[in-house]
Parts: structure tokens; C-alpha cells; sequence
């Protein structure tokens, strides 16, 4: 049980790599270059492969073609970057080999900064790429959360043939915290059936995403959606921190859902029942759970740092059981506990409101 | 011809059929498929593809062998090669390569790629991959179009072609000049082997083989990238016929598209 202070770029590295990560292929950008910096020094030394692409975009391409022979590959990213990699991330998906990727979100939109957002959920989680597919997405709120995200996401995404991608942001990568880290796994001794370069003899295979007739191609997205449903199915995850009771209910994601405990605590401290519904996945999205809590609330106060992209799904989950308002940051802004819990003791003062956004700092001052 | 009990069958699904006291001199290589291509009449990938097959069996190499396709005419490639095949993106085939060649050390990786493919949206990909030296081939089919779009201006396309989206024809000041891949792409030093090559003549199809065996052979023996642009007809979109479409590669290709070794590493000579 020994801890250790780690950063958070660093970490999601070395727990990928106990994961059984074979191959990483990346490239430098603000703010989560750490992790590829950690991969250069640690992969050769286990003997496995890294290389610094030429742009993300060469990246996403290595990471295809090492997931083609069916090893473990992964990069990691940022917000501009992942926007590069987009077209890759879908041939991957149309392929159906899989892969690990992490988002390390930046503000937007265009260059935007290096400071920390959430404006990438739109992005990564409707498709992360043209084409009918989602990726799972999975959404650490600590270091010690992401180690444990990361630890899974390579069996998740070969027990499905599909894209993982670990989502934080820039105070999550940057930040130091003490961790745990998981054992390491042993590297797989056999590749999979489907895999391209498989040292057993076998009869020529082929992967492509190619399916120039209609049919087949309406084959492949039905086999692809089926896929969908059951990740649905099986791989939600959430938190519910002092949910039962609260009268206002938070629902925030990584690090504002982190923040958004510290709000709870405040809120509650001042008499008002606050609490939060904290999704893990935000795909698959947990809507049967936040809907079983949001009923008994009387209004849910969706944080995040963007201008109101998880909002969407919660409206869908919540329907009419509760007035949905937003309270946003954006341009890498980061909200403070008592911001949230101004918005939350708000909230209680106006009777129904949906659909009303706050975008910036609505507290007077002093 | 009565059937043999002594023929045997490759596993390209061509039936090898020898009859008593004779030898069999030419066949399908086992690298290639026995199914008819798509590809146009006169169009030369349907010879290359022959050609490549033929390397990979004189080496004996098929069984370790991936073909990275492109997108283009040739994207369907890997239905034409006996052998594992993936589909990469528009131009990204090297990046693709890359990454099958690092984890998948011991294997024969090629791409094949058009002059859309690999010099317009791809060319950051191929001159990474040549500046690393990644230990792979490259067949690089050039024809001056964008083929499988129907005609579009290339980086390849000559001074004063008319293409579909060149209609008055292409013009230095407007579009700049045709892109010389072999030459600019020999002179890095992890390139191994760097040569152009041509199919508009059996004795520039016999070179070509060579060339595509030196390339291989250059892999083989872990020198370098290695590139063999062949200069290909498109008699579709150049609107010729096949037959003038070999003159105008000779007449008016040629001139600008020289054919020749730009590069040979050391460790290839005595195969030259």
C-alpha cells in the first residue's frame, strides 16, 4: 500500500504502461506533454515502442497500424490535436481494432490556450469522428481515479475492438497528488484472431473500413450500433456523493466534479441540501441512473467548463422530472466551490427555469 | 485438357496443372490473387501488381508480408494480394506503415500508394517516415491524376495538362510546378533506395522489377526506406487509348520524369 506523488500526466503514463501498453506513439502540446516526455524514457527501457510522430495526425496513424497487428497502442493529446485526429479515430472505429487515447483538455476554440476545459465533450463523445460510432469515454476526477481508468482501458477496449479515450483536463495533467499505483500486467502472449502480422501461420487477413456496397456497409453499422447497445449496457459509471436527500442536485465531470464536492460540503455546511451526481463514463452516459436520482430533487445545476455540452445529455436523462439550469466557465477559467454554491442558492429562488445558462461569474463582488 | 492427379494447388486458388514431362515456366504468383481486378483497360497497376508479387515470391517472403492499400484506384489492393492487408486513410499510409514496422519488427511492410495519395494530402507523412528511415517500401504509382476522383490536377501533372480541375490546363504562376518525389526524397539519409521507373516498354517493365527487388532487398536488409516511383498510365482520365497513353508517357512524361537510380545505400550494390 505505498503512495506516491505523482503527476498527473506522468501517472496516466506509467499506469498505461502496467496496463500492458506495447506501444505509444504521440506528440508534443500543452498541457499534456509530460506524458510523452514519461513514455520516451520508460518504453525503451521496458523494450517496448515509442516514437514521436511528425504531428498528430502521423500519430493517430501509427497507433492504427500497431492496433492492426493487434498490439496495445495508445497516444495521448490535447484539444487541438484531437481535433487532428479525428479522421483516424474513425477509420480505427470503422476498422474495429482497438485503442487508447487520452484528452488532455485545453480552452478552445482554434488555439485558444493551455489552461484547463472540458470543451472537447461534444467532440469525444459524440463520435470523436465523421461516421455513426462513440467511442467510451471515461472521466477521472483525481490521479488516483485516472490510474484506475487507465489500468482497465486496455481490456475495455479489446473486449470490445474499440476506442477508449481517457478524458481530463489541463489541472489534472499538470497537478501532483499521491497515488497507488496497480501491478503491472503481463504483456499478452497471443495476438487476436482478427490481427494483421500474426506470427501464426494463418490464412491472409484483411482490415479496412471500406465497404463500397450500401448493404454491407448498413451490415457494418447495424454490427457496429449492436456493439454500442451493449457497451451501453454494461460499461456506465458514475458517482453519487450526498444525492438521497439533496434538494438541489449538481451534476459536474472530472475536475469540476471534484470541485463540485468541495460545493457540496460548503452548500451543506450553510444549510442547503445540495448534492451531485458525478458521471464517470460520459459515454456510455449514465442517464438511468441520473434520472433514479434527479427525481428526487427538486432542480439540477449542471456545472462544467465549457459553454454547456454534458448539459445536453443531462436534459435528455432528466426530461421534465426537474428544471435543468447550467452554470459554465470557459477560456480555461476554473470555478470556484463558492461560485457553484452562489448558482446553487440561485437556483432555489427561481421556480422553474429551464434552460437558462450562466456563462461567467454571476457572484457580486465582495 | 483432361484434369491431372498430380496437379497441384497454390493458395492463391489458381490451379497449378503440369502436365507429364513438362515444366512449369510462368504462373500467377502465389502473392496474387486469382480474381479479375477493377481496374481500367490499359491502366497499368494491374502489371504492377504482378510485378510486386513476383518480388515478394523470388524472396519468399509472403507469409511475413502486409501491403498497406491507399486510397485511390488501387484502394481495393489487398483484394489483389495474397497476403495480410489493412486499409490506411487518404495519404497516411507511411504513418500506417510506421506503425506496423516498429511493433512488427521481423515483417515486410509496403505501402502502395498513388501520386494523390502520396504526394498531395500525404506528403508529410512520406517525408517523415523517408527522414526516419523507416524500414519500408514504398511503391508509388505515378500517372500525373488523381485516378479514381476522374481526372483531377495532381502535384504530378505536367505543365500544361488539362485535367477536370486544371481546364485550361496547368499553369506554373496558378498551380506551380510538377513534383519531383524520387529525387527530393533521395537525398535524406535514411533513405536507402530511391529510384523511377517506368511501364510504357517490356525492357522499362523488366527494369521496374528490378528496381522493386532492390527495394525489398533493401528492407531485407534493414537500410533504409526505399521508393520506386513508376511512371503509370491513366488512359481513362488522360482520355487516350491504351496504346497512346504508353506514347505519351514516352513523348511527354518521360522528358519531365526522368527514369534512373537517385539513390543506392552501400549495403545494395552488389545487387545492382
Amino acid at each position: 500500500m505505498t503512495r506516491e506523488l505523482w503527476n498527473g500526466n506522468e501517472a496516466l503514463a506509467e499506469a498505461a504502461i502496467r496496463a500492458g501498453a506495447e506501444a505509444f506513439f504521440g506528440y508534443p502540446i500543452t498541457p499534456q506533454t509530460e506524458l510523452l516526455e514519461y513514455m520516451a524514457r520508460r518504453m525503451p527501457e521496458l523494450g517496448r515502442t515509442f516514437l514521436q510522430a511528425e504531428s498528430e495526425i502521423g500519430a493517430i496513424n501509427m497507433v492504427y497500424g500497431a492496433a492492426c497487428a493487434g498490439m496495445r497502442a495508445m497516444s495521448s493529446s490535447s484539444s487541438p490535436g484531437i481535433s487532428l485526429m479525428q479522421e483516424g479515430l474513425s477509420y480505427i472505429a470503422g476498422t474495429e481494432v482497438p485503442c487508447v487515447l487520452v484528452d488532455i483538455m485545453r480552452g478552445g476554440p482554434g488555439l485558444g490556450n493551455i489552461q484547463p476545459s472540458q470543451s472537447d465533450y461534444f467532440q469525444i463523445t459524440r463520435s470523436a469522428g465523421h461516421g455513426d460510432f462513440h467511442p467510451i469515454v471515461l472521466a477521472p476526477s483525481t490521479i488516483q481515479e485516472a490510474v484506475n481508468l487507465m489500468y482497465v482501458s486496455f481490456d475495455l477496449a479489446f473486449q470490445y475492438r474499440h476506442i477508449v479515450i481517457v478524458a481530463g483536463d489541463g489541472t489534472l495533467g499538470q497537478m501532483m497528488e499521491p497515488v497507488e499505483l496497480p501491478p503491472f500486467q503481463p504483456l499478452p502472449a497471443e495476438r487476436p484472431s482478427w490481427a494483421i502480422g500474426d506470427p501464426a501461420p494463418h490464412a491472409p487477413r484483411i482490415l479496412t473500413s471500406l465497404y463500397l456496397a450500401a448493404e454491407k456497409l448498413e451490415e457494418t453499422n447495424l454490427r457496429l450500433q449492436k456493439k454500442l447497445a451493449t457497451i451501453q449496457a454494461a460499461e456506465t459509471r458514475y458517482e453519487a456523493y450526498e444525492a438521497e436527500d439533496a434538494d438541489v442536485l449538481l451534476v459536474a465531470f472530472g475536475t469540476v466534479g471534484r470541485i463540485a464536492k468541495s460545493a457540496v460540503r460548503m452548500a451543506r455546511a450553510s444549510g442547503l441540501k445540495v448534492g451531485l451526481f458525478r458521471p464517470i463514463s460520459l459515454w456510455p452516459f449514465p442517464s438511468q441512473a441520473l434520472r433514479a436520482v434527479a427525481k428526487r430533487s427538486r432542480a439540477v445545476l449542471v456545472v462544467e467548463m465549457n459553454a454547456g455540452q454534458m448539459l445536453d445529455d443531462v436534459r435528455l436523462a432528466v426530461g421534465e422530472r426537474a428544471p435543468v439550469r447550467f452554470f459554465g466557465r470557459m477560456g480555461g477559467v476554473v470555478p470556484l466551490p463558492d461560485e457553484i454554491v452562489y448558482e446553487a442558492q440561485h437556483l432555489t429562488r427561481v421556480t422553474r427555469s429551464h434552460s437558462s445558462r450562466v456563462l461567467a461569474r454571476s457572484r457580486p463582488p465582495g | 485438357m483432361l484434369p491431372n492427379p498430380t496437379a497441384t494447388q497454390g493458395t492463391n486458388g489458381f490451379h497449378h496443372n503440369p502436365v507429364d514431362g513438362m515444366e512449369v515456366v510462368f504462373q500467377r504468383p502465389e502473392a496474387l490473387r486469382n480474381v479479375p481486378t477493377h481496374y481500367c483497360p490499359g491502366c497499368t497497376h494491374g502489371t504492377i501488381h504482378r510485378l510486386v508479387a513476383e518480388v515478394i515470391d523470388e524472396l519468399g517472403i509472403r507469409t511475413r508480408t502486409i501491403g498497406v492499400a491507399p486510397v485511390g484506384c488501387a484502394v481495393f489492393a489487398y483484394q489483389y494480394f495474397n497476403l495480410d492487408g489493412c486499409e490506411a486513410a487518404h495519404g497516411r499510409a507511411p504513418a500506417m506503415a510506421t506503425g506496423l514496422k516498429r511493433v512488427l519488427p521481423g515483417h515486410v511492410i509496403f505501402t502502395y500508394q498513388g501520386d494523390g495519395d502520396l504526394a498531395s494530402i500525404g506528403g508529410n507523412e512520406i517525408l517523415h517516415a523517408a527522414a526516419r528511415g523507416e524500414a519500408i517500401t514504398v511503391v508509388f504509382v505515378n500517372n500525373g491524376v488523381f485516378g479514381m476522383t476522374g481526372g483531377q490536377m495532381a502535384p504530378t501533372t505536367l505543365l500544361g495538362q488539362f485535367t477536370s480541375s486544371s481546364p485550361s490546363g496547368r499553369r506554373a504562376e496558378l498551380h506551380g510546378f510538377p513534383m519531383h518525389i524520387a529525387e527530393m526524397l533521395a537525398p535524406l539519409p535514411g533513405v536507402a533506395y530511391a529510384a523511377r521507373c517506368s511501364m510504357h516498354a517490356p525492357a522499362e517493365i523488366r527494369r521496374t522489377k528490378k528496381a522493386l527487388h532492390l527495394a525489398f532487398a533493401a528492407q531485407l536488409r534493414g537500410l533504409g526506406l526505399s521508393i520506386v516511383e513508376i511512371l503509370s498510365t491513366c488512359p481513362t482520365n488522360w482520355r487516350l487509348s491504351p496504346n497512346d497513353a504508353l506514347t505519351y508517357i514516352r513523348e511527354s512524361v518521360l522528358p519531365v520524369y526522368p527514369t534512373g537510380d537517385f539513390k543506392i545505400a552501400e549495403g545494395l550494390r552488389e545487387l545492382v
